[in-house]
């Protein structure tokens, strides 16, 4: 890869690390913690972006930067004080530098007219008269000062006096004489004359006091610039004086008088000289791209605090091969069985250990791609601030539970669930700041938003503590959808999860924020495709909660393979609370085909798999096949009933929607043993439609 | 044998650029991420020139700079300040410090090479 | 991928014809990617007929479509098919179930006609033209919309 542009890549990576920090430092900063580092820490993260961005040549970015630069440095040096509505405009200007980077790392636009609206506003933080940059730009290289630029006559040679005096300094800055005036040289002949009146006897001398002065003739076609350019860097720490000697003695080197020029040298009094502002070309070069080095292509960073960093694409395919790994060493295992080469000493043991090492590589591999959910969750603050200043509802956002560690690809896919799900919250969840306060709650709002391991998996809530759900209207809106009969008797539990079902928002019904189209059905199809289960729990006038259960990996699943009408299916061993064999008597028929079974003084649904399926017309007789006990996350139970179990495994997850796409009452697929395709059940969605059916047909 | 330059600054992108554009000059390159860091790497490395920025968590420039000179080993080592920075007063508290000379970023590759060749020949 | 049609220029295209019960049609082989034996398929629930199920394609899964039974034929020869030709149908790889594969054919443009309008629906949507080679009727298969809509899935 071009060099530059891996380092362009690394560049908007570090945006986003930049971003991150600045809105955290603020969102400190507006809880009332106002640690100087932490303020600089702020100016620091603009200020970076600004520099590489002008690298990069990114005008509009650049712009932007420099005047929230210049607000953010009126805040560190303490002329501008960090109040609560000063702290919000520069939240909401980090979200329009943050559409800045994103545009430019896209190639697009970002929105002039709001960008330059957000401008006007920090201008007037800032300074009276501040540049708005574009002059700072425009310096280029090396800058020291002084070229007061002359009209030079373009003469072929002229011959010019140079009288330099260092003092302590310039040595102290590690600049050296003898090779300022070999640079000198480099401009064409000369004369130099040492002037050493100053210098002391030896037993007075200083080593680190300047005692030495130096005259030059300097015949040359380059201009005063160019002589001065020589001095640039100790400008100050000397004594500098150039004049012309004349443009009349067109010849290689003039003939000079030297004592002449040491006196009118020794007695000029030296003065400092000018420092007028450079006046460069206004020209700002690219970072010209220098010929293919042999820069890595993969820059495994410092390793601060002990962490690499590894290209994605290495992890999965190390995943990949792991995954394989484990369906071959399954396949083997079953085929050395089969051979009934078992009972040779070892084997069975050294197949044993086999697949113990083979879980642990797995368990170890999945954990490197496992991120904390912090990565999905920092999005949300922007998000709320947006929604609550469409919705002109006052919010506050609160996070657990950050540094719970998620598998990549699901910490990905969650993005628009919970996006979707605080947008929810905030529009129809969340009362008006008037409702609120009418209602004896405090006018702003709160959202949460957590995370936390449980039992194998993880679980993020959603909630907020508005008015919750408006049963009446939910049942009403479903009954004119024609979802559920108009008198179906429902528990409030039954009305909550009704907001899930297909067809239950339209455009019309939800706003505009949250709508678009995308109901909460699609919301739980996403979670479900990711493995995982959503419910609801909602309290009239207090607010509703939205819980969500995710597996910690995609990739793999322990499941227990089963067999349904010569069919064999794998079901999510996480879901399962027991199995058990049923017997005839504890069958009981409840009509329209549905089934119970009494499970220790339980009546429990009873849901034939291979019927739901459609695999078989007829259940099993009662009292024949195998019912695994399941529970849902609402602790909804369930008895589902397969022909038989064929033990207990881990196997690794395939997409059957990579190819295909999703098939009701499957949740993927996976390749057994045998190298045959099984499918994965969603039991949840089997028990949720033969309720369904069940509700429907009765 | 090729010179040895340290580059310290904050941002990563920065580094990478530098050290692209000095690798390619011929020089060899140490790098340091603040300025906390630069002095545990002078610890164990004498560069014939630094090449630092101003705004750095844990230990600016100006700190930097200062701790540099006040190092006998390293007293003498011409230090260019890389900055995006460039008012008198900031320019002038370098200086203070002892820096040797300033370079404005963006910086073009070919006058950080020339610079650096010009202090450190 | 979409199929070219066929009044796009006249440059020469390379198609893969394969037999199903006494037809014989044929696909671009741009979007073939490879030829395989039938290996029994495991069930999909709630599938339109013509999904055969599913098979292990290098651990991958793979859907299995009865191309016949998909153009509307009558399935009743099922046992006869055993050749699996995969295509690549946009970002998904389909397996084609179909009797043999009989040739590899070159053609120009100018040498495919039109579908006549007797045709049925079906017809029309997969078959994008008929070519006569020798003496036998070839039809040109478009792969687009061969799976079934999601809709048609809930039983």
């Amino acid at each position: 890869m071009d060099p530059m542009a891996a380092i362009r890549d690394t560049f908007f990576q570090e945006c986003e690390e930049q971003l991150a920090e600045l809105e955290t430092g603020l969102l400190a900063m507006e809880a009332g913690d106002l640690d100087p580092e932490l303020i600089n820490g702020v100016f620091r993260a603009v200020h970076s972006i600004k520099g590489g961005a002008g690298a990069f040549n990114l005008e509009a970015l650049v712009r932007f930067a420099h005047v929230f630069e210049t607000a953010l440095d009126e805040l560190r040096a303490g002329r501008l004080a960090p109040r609560p509505e000063i702290i919000k405009l520069l939240l909401r200007a980090t979200d329009v530098l943050a559409d800045h980077v994103r545009a430019a790392r896209d190639g697009a636009e970002a929105d002039t007219e709001h960008s330059q609206a957000m401008i006007e506003e920090l201008r007037t933080l800032g300074p009276e008269g501040a540049d708005d940059g574009q002059a700072a730009d425009e310096i280029d290289g090396l800058d020291f000062q002084p070229i007061a630029l002359q009209p030079e006559p373009a003469v072929a040679r002229s011959a010019w006096t140079v009288f330099f005096r260092p003092r302590a300094d310039l040595y102290a800055k590690a600049n050296e004489s003898a090779r300022l005036l070999r640079e000198l040289a480099s401009l064409g002949a000369t004369l130099t004359t040492l002037d050493a009146a100053a210098l002391p006897d030896l037993d007075a001398l200083d080593a680190e006091a300047t005692y030495l002065a130096w005259t030059i003739e300097l015949a040359t076609e380059a201009d005063e610039a160019t002589i001065r350019a020589v001095f640039e860097f100790v400008d100050g720490d000397c004594e500098l004086e150039v004049t012309s000697a004349g443009a009349d003695s067109p010849q290689a080197a003039p003939d000079l008088d030297i004592a002449a020029l040491i006196a009118k040298a020794q007695s000029q009094a030296a003065t400092p000289v000018d420092t007028a502002p450079a006046i460069s070309e206004a020209r700002r070069a690219p970072v010209a791209a220098p010929a293919p080095s042999s820069a890595p292509e993969q820059p495994a960073g410092p390793a601060a605090g002990g962490t690499i960093r590894v290209d994605l694409e290495r992890v999965d395919r190390l995943i990949d091969l792991v995954g394989e790994l484990v369906i071959n060493q399954a396949m083997l295992s079953q085929r050395v069985m089969e051979a009934g080469l078992t009972r040779v000493s070892g084997v069975a043991m050294g197949l044993d250990e086999l697949e113990q090492l083979t879980r642990e590589i797995q368990d170890s591999v999945m954990a490197i791609r496992a991120q904390p959910v912090k990565s999905v969750f920092q999005r949300m603050p922007r998000l709320v601030r947006e929604v609550a200043a469409q919705t002109g509802k006052a919010v506050r956002l609160v996070t657990e539970g950050e540094t719970t560690e998620v598998d990549k690809t699901v910490i990905e896919r969650l993005a628009d669930p919970l996006t979707h799900m605080i947008r929810n919250a905030i529009d129809h969840g969340l009362e008006s700041p008037a409702r609120r306060e009418a209602a004896g709650k405090a006018a702003e709002g709160v959202v949460r938003l957590a995370a936390a391991h449980r039992s194998g998996r993880v679980v993020i809530e959603v909630g907020d503590d508005g008015g919750g759900i408006d049963r009446v209207r939910v049942k009403q809106i479903a009954a004119d959808r024609g979802l559920i009969a108009a008198d179906a008797p429902l528990s409030d539990d039954e009305i909550d999860n009704l907001i899930f079902l297909p067809g239950f928002s339209t455009a019309s019904e939800v706003s505009d924020i949250s709508g678009r189209g995308v109901g909460m059905d699609v919301v739980r199809r996403s979670i479900q495709a990711l493995g995982g289960r959503i419910s609801i729990a909602s309290r009239p006038g207090q607010g509703s909660t939205f819980t969500l259960s995710l597996p910690l990996t995609l990739a793999v699943l322990d499941g227990m393979v089963v067999s349904v009408e010569g069919q064999t299916l794998v079901a999510p061993i996480t879901a399962i609370v027991e199995t058990l064999q049923p017997k005839a008597q504890d069958v009981h028929a409840l009509g329209g085909g549905a089934q119970v079974i009494n499970i220790r003084e339980t009546y429990v649904p009873l849901i034939d798999v291979g019927q739901a399926l459609g695999y078989r017309r007829q259940p099993l007789a009662a009292g024949a096949g195998v019912a695994l006990l399941i529970e849902g996350e609402g602790g909804a139970r369930a008895a589902l009933l397969v022909d038989a179990i064929q033990g207990q495994r881990q196997v690794v997850i395939k997409s059957l929607e990579a190819n295909y796409r999703q098939v009701p009452g499957v949740a993927a697929a996976t390749i057994l043993g045998d190298g045959r395709v099984a499918l994965i059940l969603d039991l949840d969605t089997i028990v949720a439609v033969s309720r369904g059916d069940q509700r429907k047909a009765g | 044998m090729s010179l040895t330059v340290l580059t310290v600054d904050d941002s990563r992108t920065i580094r990478e650029m530098l050290r692209l554009t000095l690798v390619d000059a011929g020089y060899r390159v140490v790098q340091a991420e603040d300025g906390v860091h630069g002095l545990e790497v002078l610890s164990g490395e004498a560069p014939d020139v630094i090449v630092t920025d101003i705004n750095m968590p844990r230990l600016d420039g100006f700190g930097f700079i200062e701790e540099v000179r006040g190092d006998p080993r390293h007293r003498a080592v011409p230090i260019l300040v890389l900055t995006t920075e460039s008012d008198a007063e900031k320019k002038n508290r370098a200086r203070m410090a002892g820096a040797t000379g300033w370079i404005v970023k963006p910086f073009n590759p070919a006058k950080l090479v020339d610079a650096i060749r010009r202090v450190a020949a | 991928m979409t199929e070219p049609t066929s009044n796009a220029g006249a440059t020469a295209r390379e198609l893969i014809s394969f037999r199903i019960g006494a037809q014989e049609f044929c696909v671009d082989i741009m979007a073939v990617r490879e030829i395989r034996g039938w290996t029994q398929a495991t069930a999909l629930p709630q599938s339109p007929a013509f999904v055969r199920g599913v098979i292990n394609l290098r651990g991958a899964v793979l859907p299995i479509v009865d191309l016949g039974a998909r153009l509307g034929f009558d399935s009743s020869e099922v046992t006869a098919r055993h050749v699996i030709i995969v295509a690549q149908i946009g970002p998904q790889l389909v397996g084609l179930l179909v009797d043999a594969v009989s040739d590899i054919l070159t053609v120009t443009d100018g040498v495919i006609q039109p579908t006549p309008d007797v045709a049925s629906d079906t017809a029309k949507t997969f078959v994008r033209g008929l070519m006569a080679i020798d003496g036998r009727m070839i039809s040109l298969i478009g792969l687009d919309h061969l799976l079934p809509e999601q809709h048609l899935e809930a039983a």
